[in-house]
């Protein structure tokens, strides 16, 4: 039997702060990305082949996209290193689900259940239970963690903020604070609302999503181990590559909302 | 009582399904007929069908949160 965690446990300490198996996947995922990008970067050549293709094939694409949802090619460019960066992190923090030996190898932790171990006979037989699934995986994707999708949609919506500010300057808070008439003002709670509910639904869907399929691979494994997970596999690399996209498509979408002021024309011409 | 949650887990997930599955059907089905009428627009309506797919999928998700809190929580 294996155990499904809702949290990330903690694998070891440095300096009394604790590491957990999310974090260290985490940290493996962005060496493994530095890693590959200086080696596919090394020539820099001027017709790309091999991972230089690839690398300048997503860039090209985040370029693209960027130009057709905010409409100039120069903010484009000054937005494009921050979409394709959060594509490029959560699409390692996910891609780590379908790797074999993450949230399988572990290390086993007995000694918690050594105490209780003598109350009774009964009790024994489902603590060696316990302890046989009491592994603790050394590699959990880091997208399974809900810290680190918490932490990405904060830094999201923050940067969309700041990016609103600079933007629209003071008129930025109109969005949110309108008293000329009662219907704006109510607009401008849910507006305001819902600057809240991004940060709930970006976390939770990139964690419900890189989670579920976690649980999804460890039932398929359980009930059928030969052949009939491949087509999974390929579901949730599909799943890790969409929610990647989504997540940096929907910060991009949200900064070309912050960016456009709520009486658009009005406000063009008067500026 | 451990039983009692187990239900109410499949129940959370299981009526949280329906309103997404319908809403990805109408959504996948509508973006494939404006391909069908209109082929060279095709890369835009798909960036457009994945952005409302994720939009329909977090009420799932959500669901499956819920889910997830009442069995661990």
């Amino acid at each position: 039997m294996f155990s499904i965690s809702l949290v990330a446990e903690e694998v070891f300490k440095i300096g009394g702060m604790p590491v957990t198996n999310s974090l260290l996947t985490g940290w493996v995922g962005i060496v493994l990305l530095i890693l590959l990008v200086a080696i596919g970067m090394r020539k820099g050549s001027l017709v790309p082949t091999g991972l230089q293709l690839i690398f300048e094939a997503i860039y090209s694409f985040f370029l693209n996209l960027c130009e057709s949802v905010l409409g100039d090619k120069k903010s484009a460019e000054k937005a494009v290193p921050f979409i394709t960066t959060i594509f490029l992190f959560v699409f390692v923090a996910n891609i780590f689900t379908v790797i074999p030996g993450v949230g399988t190898i572990g290390i086993k932790k007995t000694e918690a259940h050594v105490a209780e171990a003598a109350v009774s006979a009964e009790q024994s037989l489902e603590d060696s239970e316990a302890k046989e699934a009491n592994l603790t995986p050394l590699f959990r994707p880091a997208s399974a963690d809900l810290n680190m999708t918490i932490a990405l949609a904060l830094v999201s919506v923050i940067v969309t903020q700041i990016i609103g500010f600079k933007t629209l300057g003071i008129g930025y808070l109109k969005k949110f604070f309108n008293f000329t008439n009662p219907i704006n003002f109510f607009v401008g709670i849910l507006e305001l609302i819902s600057e809240f509910a991004k940060i709930i639904s970006f976390s939770f869907r990139l964690f419900g999503n890189i989670f579920a399929g976690e649980v999804l691979l460890a039932v398929i494994l359980m009930l059928v181990p030969y052949f009939v997970p491949l087509p999974f596999y390929g579901l949730e690399i599909f799943v890790s590559i969409i929610q990647a996209f989504v997540f940096a498509m929907l910060t991009l979408v949200f900064i070309k909302l912050a960016m456009t002021s709520h009486d658009g024309e009005e406000h063009a011409v008067a500026r | 009582m451990e039983e009692l949650r187990l239900i109410a887990m499949a129940i959370a997930v299981g009526f949280g399904a329906i309103g997404p599955g319908i809403g990805i059907g109408i959504l996948v089905g509508k973006a494939l007929e404006a391909i069908g009428r209109n082929p060279e627009a095709a890369s835009k309506i798909q960036t457009n069908m994945i952005l409302g797919i994720a939009f329909t999928e977090a009420i799932m998700i959500f669901a499956l949160v819920v889910a997830l809190i009442i069995r661990f929580v």
